[in-house]
């Protein structure tokens, strides 16, 4: 077997060394009806080739994005990623260690992680971000019991916009967790009431920016509001190229921001691996989980970065930890840092601003059916019929028109909705194609 | 006459002073932690029971509850913990202090060690 | 000190160069992507549009390039050499899973596609499955989980479900028994859900001791035990049935860490030992890497009584027509966004085949053999608390008392063994063996490499007992020993912009 290198010679020199008949033998301890005397019923080895064959067939039966005009988003985003960035990541130096609990041979991660949160902060426009999370949807879950740490409160007003996953995360764990999520129903053309929806007993808000069909609108009264009763603002993004368009979330008074990155460096991937994002204020930064990389030195003086401020985890903090995470999502943070870095100002400034461009192209072509008064570069379609229907019978003539609403929200009469998302990859031939079987 | 320290099992010393009494961490207790990095204090005004937990001192590897070693009500913190953490290590028994409170029953100091009495009972720890 | 005599002009050293922070090297101007200008168009933004600055730095592509060539010229990974973090199974992870995971057919789709789109994405997801389910001998399986972790939230959030399911009188089922050994994410997760950490104490055998179990469990209350295993003092728990069986009689459920499942794959299936439920890191066992932290991916498997409380999205439907099922009435709910980390499934799925059931058992084998080479090659030099008690699993533990009196600790050894072009083992790790050294050479390493590890150890352990000045190591990494002191009390998380 290729990955293992102990031969037989090896393993009766080192079966003598360590005075023991077999590798059977070692296993002693395990109740002996339990071992098992022969392989599992799975198949036996392969090699690289037929590995390669076989996944490669699975692979192609599924319609993979670049092979028409595209438009889903709701979530996960089909952005250009550039080669440099799957180089660098795929470098063993950083893509076989491990966190970094080394700090002195471990100065790559730990450097890429300060700056990795520097960025986060500079887009959100918040004062301290950590080294990630899973995903958006477990950002936004860990925002509400970190608002519900600080405001020593346990009930959270939740947009009936925001989207029903991220919703459905924080719904689980509150479940267990014993606090309350007040969600409202989804409003797709935006406006919704939740400043009257704040009393004393609410530990935070939580908005999403742009929302699931694709609002914006400026949350600094909500954040004056919320402020005003003791409660925290938690804006969560789905779309993080959008903050090089839209004023970030910092400034209009969020107390967190928790977001999914995976637009930037990161393929959609079916839905995972994402990056979760999660920014805050300083003054909250000890209720924040994950981890956090900070600068020091070393004992000749010189700079250097290590994880800090670990007593907020578990390892240390066990049952009193502010989260359970440990594992994060170290490769796909550096992956949105090389992107980033390589975008710079104005790459970033100018791909958000294509990616307007191209969804005011084809909302302009969609008229009076376009539900969303103002976005970024998702918007909700009203069709004639039921949007799911319409985007089986497009993908069969090649296009991937979309999402339906109804497959996060089914059965909540909003069937004829379709989301549609335009990103750089849109070309104007696409986005025409698009509007064309839309009409 | 020196006023009087007393020492609990947990390792924090209590003195009255001026009515008062003021509460740290000891020394013993500092040097095993290590650098002191945090020091969460309790809230003015808050009533604390007797072993009940009053505070959280952290170095880079471990948090410490601190308990408080009487029955009373917090009526001052140490601020100056907040920039200068260190000072527990450098001080512990002194400019460390973490809180004083006014105490429900002087009598609960009979209960806690004095000087000596805690000397043996580190003593027996090491 | 500086330790050497050859100063350079720049200070740097051959191939050790420093590299500043990027936003040090802001060059405006500077492009690194082509991106065009936006064609001009009415602007749709409601009157949100960002002003100012973002503070991003602005550099070529060479300059990026550079930049992270040079930062991961500082870090130590599985492909610079030996990692023998225990617990953690660093072991090789082969090119070819990345390869597999970068077809487009995987990487370039959309988890809300048509399902009719994403069929071979979904067999795919089955296959991971049925590869899990045949290895561990439990029926269900949860994918959704993003690592370990979130697999034990997954897997207590069943057994609380189940629990309640089970009616009014479970209510005041809270109490979980925990070794004192386990994984802090062990009692964050119980804690996180309101249920009460009860702790246990190991025996000198470095196990739970199963009358001390059969008692606690006899207290009430019990919901769960949550049990690694192997544990994670490098022993398997060979009392595992009556622990199963008494948590049972309590009416709890079996919860077991499967971080360990390394030692034992293919030789040993968790159901058949009475586990309910155990969550899987791939990126341990299944060699999907590491990443410097992530991403994982922590898929949990389920008894017969503890599946039908898994979380949604579920996989159902026939070949050809697979579907996700979004809603179910005993489901506990959602883990995150999405199915899953796809991603880590084809890596974790190409391992498998690559390995296939005969390879999986030689997996595990080898792993026990190498710690085991170890731990009996080494325990007369560095002293190992459970050594007597019986062969190790895939990990040999050791305690600092061989070192007392030397002045040097267990940091210190580990910071020598990074001059010595070593990656250090876990250390303080489990908290109940004082100056633990945990070492999982796992099986991916040669007799050479394993005989060169003995050796350096052997050395190390030596110039301890001689007074050599380990404490000041490492001399010869990118940076000395950091100070965390400092870090921790003036956090300093982000670059900031002078002035
Ligand atoms: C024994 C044990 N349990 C749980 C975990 C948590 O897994 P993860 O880091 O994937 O969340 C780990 C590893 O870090 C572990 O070693």
């Amino acid at each position: 077997m290729r990955y293992l290198p102990i031969t037989g010679a090896d393993r009766s020199e080192m079966l003598r060394a360590i005075g023991a008949p077999s590798v059977d033998a070692l296993f002693s301890d395990v109740p002996e009806d339990a071992l098992l005397a022969e392989p599992v019923d799975l198949p036996r080895h392969a090699g690289e080739f037929e590995v390669e064959r076989r996944l490669s067939r699975l692979a192609a039966r599924n319609r993979a994005a670049g092979a028409g005009p595209f438009f889903c988003g709701a979530g996960s985003y089909r952005h250009h990623i550039p080669a440099a960035v799957d180089y660098l990541i795929q470098r063993g130096e950083f893509l076989t260690s491990y966190t970094p609990y080394q700090p002195e041979i471990a100065q790559g991660t730990l450097q890429y992680l300060f700056e990795f949160q520097t960025q986060v902060c500079l887009l959100t426009g918040m004062e301290v971000a950590n080294a990630s999370m899973y995903d958006g949807a477990t950002a936004a879950a860990e925002a509400v019991m970190m608002a519900n740490r600080v405001t020593r409160r346990s009930k959270a007003v939740v947009s009936g916009n925001l989207h029903p996953h991220y919703r459905d995360t924080a719904a689980t764990l509150a479940r267990f967790q014993g606090f309350t999520l007040e969600a409202g129903p989804p409003v797709p053309a935006g406006g919704e009431d939740l400043a009257s929806r704040i009393d004393g007993e609410t530990s935070c808000v939580v908005v999403q920016y742009p929302d699931l069909f694709g609002n914006v609108r400026d949350f600094s009264e909500l954040a004056e509001a919320a402020h005003a009763k003791g409660a925290l603002l938690v804006v969560v993004v789905t779309e993080i190229v959008a903050l090089g368009a839209l004023r970030p979330p910092g400034d209009m008074g969020a107390d967190i921001v928790a977001a999914e990155g995976q637009s930037l460096g990161n393929a959609m991937g079916f839905g995972g691996p994402h990056l979760g994002l999660f920014a805050a204020r300083t003054r909250h930064m000890r209720q924040m989980p994950g981890r956090l990389c900070g600068e020091t030195v070393d004992a000749d003086g010189r700079r250097g970065y290590v994880l800090t401020l670990a007593t907020r985890e578990q390892h240390i903090r066990r049952e009193r930890a502010t989260s359970n995470i440990c594992t994060n999502s170290g490769l796909c943070s550096l992956a949105f840092t090389i992107h980033l870095s390589l975008l710079g100002e104005t790459g970033l400034k100018r791909l958000a601003a294509l990616n307007h461009a191209g969804a005011v192209s084809l909302a302009d072509r969609l008229g009076r059916r376009v539900v969303t008064p103002a976005f970024f570069n998702e918007f909700a379609v009203r069709l004639e019929g039921d949007a799911a229907e319409a985007v089986e019978r497009l993908a069969g003539d090649g296009i991937l028109a979309g999402v339906p609403v109804s497959r996060l929200h089914p059965g909540a009469g909003l069937d004829d909705l379709l989301l549609v998302a335009v990103t750089e990859t849109a070309d104007a031939d696409d986005i025409e194609a698009l509007a064309e079987a839309l009409q | 006459m020196a006023v009087r320290t007393y020492y609990t099992r947990e390792h924090e010393w209590v003195r009255i002073e001026d009515g008062v009494a003021v509460c740290g961490i000891t020394d013993y207790a500092q040097t095993q932690l290590g650098d002191v990095v945090y020091v969460e204090l309790p809230e003015v005004g808050v009533q604390v029971a007797r072993d009940g937990e009053a505070a959280v001192v952290e170095s880079t590897k471990a948090a410490s509850d601190v308990y408080a070693p009487l029955t009373g009500t917090i009526v001052a913190v140490n601020d100056r913990l907040e920039e200068s953490p260190d000072l527990v290590n450098e001080s512990a028994e002194d400019a460390g202090w973490f809180f004083r409170m006014e105490v429900d029953d002087e009598g609960e100091l009979d209960e806690l060690m004095d000087e000596e009495g805690y000397q043996a009972f580190v003593e027996e720890l090491d | 000190m500086t330790g050497n005599s050859h100063d350079t002009v720049s200070g740097d050293l051959g191939l050790s160069i420093e590299e500043p922070l990027i936003f040090e090297q802001d060059s405006p101007g500077a492009l690194g992507v082509d991106w065009p200008e936006a064609e001009a168009h009415a602007d749709r933004l409601g009157g949100l549009a960002r002003s100012g600055p973002i503070g991003l730095p602005s550099l070529a592509e060479p300059t990026v390039v550079r930049h992270y060539t040079r930062l991961s010229q500082k870090n130590y990974g599985i492909d610079t050499g030996l990692f023998p973090l225990g617990s953690c199974t660093m072991k090789h992870n082969p090119r070819l899973n990345e390869r597999m995971a970068r077809l487009p057919g995987f990487a370039d789709i959309h988890p809300l596609q048509p399902e009719s789109t994403v069929q071979g994405a979904l067999a795919l997801c089955r296959e991971v499955q049925r590869w899990l389910t045949v290895l561990t001998g439990m029926p269900g399986v949860a994918l959704t989980p993003g690592a370990g972790a979130h697999g034990e939230l997954c897997g207590m959030m069943a057994i609380r479900a189940a629990l309640d399911a089970g009616g009014a009188a479970n209510a005041d089922r809270r109490r979980v028994l925990v070794p004192d050994s386990a994984h802090g994410t062990n009692p964050a997760t119980a804690a996180a859900l309101g249920f009460e950490v009860v702790s246990i104490p190991e025996d000198a055998r470095g196990r739970v001791d199963p009358e001390r179990f059969e008692a606690l469990a006899g207290e009430g209350g019990v919901a769960a035990v949550m049990l690694t295993n192997p544990n994670t003092c490098g022993v398997f728990e060979n009392d595992i049935r009556r622990i199963a069986d008494a948590v049972h009689a309590a009416g709890g459920y079996f919860y077991c860490d499967g971080a360990n499942f390394n030692a034992i794959v293919g030789r040993v299936r968790p159901g058949d030992l009475g586990v309910d439920a155990m969550h899987i890191n791939l990126h341990k066992t299944f060699s999907t890497p590491h990443g410097g932290g992530g991403p994982g991916s922590g898929p949990v498997v389920f008894s017969e009584a503890l599946a039908p409380y898994a979380p949604v999205p579920r996989i159902v439907g026939e070949d050809g027509a697979l579907r996700l099922e979004e809603a179910n009435e005993r489901a506990f709910g959602r883990m995150k966004a999405f199915h899953g980390q796809m991603g880590m499934f084809v890596r974790a799925l190409a391992y498998m085949m690559s390995h296939g059931a005969d390879g999986l058992r030689q997996v595990s084998g080898d792993a026990v053999l190498n710690a085991n080479y170890l731990l009996r090659r080494l325990e007369d030099v560095y002293s190992a608390p459970f050594a007597h008690s019986g062969p190790a699993m895939h990990e040999a533990l050791f305690d600092d008392r061989a070192l007392r009196d030397t002045g040097v600790s267990t940091l210190d050894i580990a910071k020598a063994m990074i001059d010595e072009g070593l990656h250090p083992m876990t250390v303080y790790f489990p908290l109940v063996v004082h100056g633990a050294m945990l070492v999982e050479p796992t099986e991916t390493e040669t007799r050479a490499s394993l005989d060169r590890f003995i050796a350096i150890m052997r050395g190390l352990a030596e110039r301890a007992k001689d007074g050599a000045p380990l404490t000041e190591a490492p001399f010869h990494a990118p940076r000395r020993r950091l100070d965390e002191t400092q870090a921790a009390r003036k956090p300093v998380l982000r670059w900031q912009a002078e002035g």
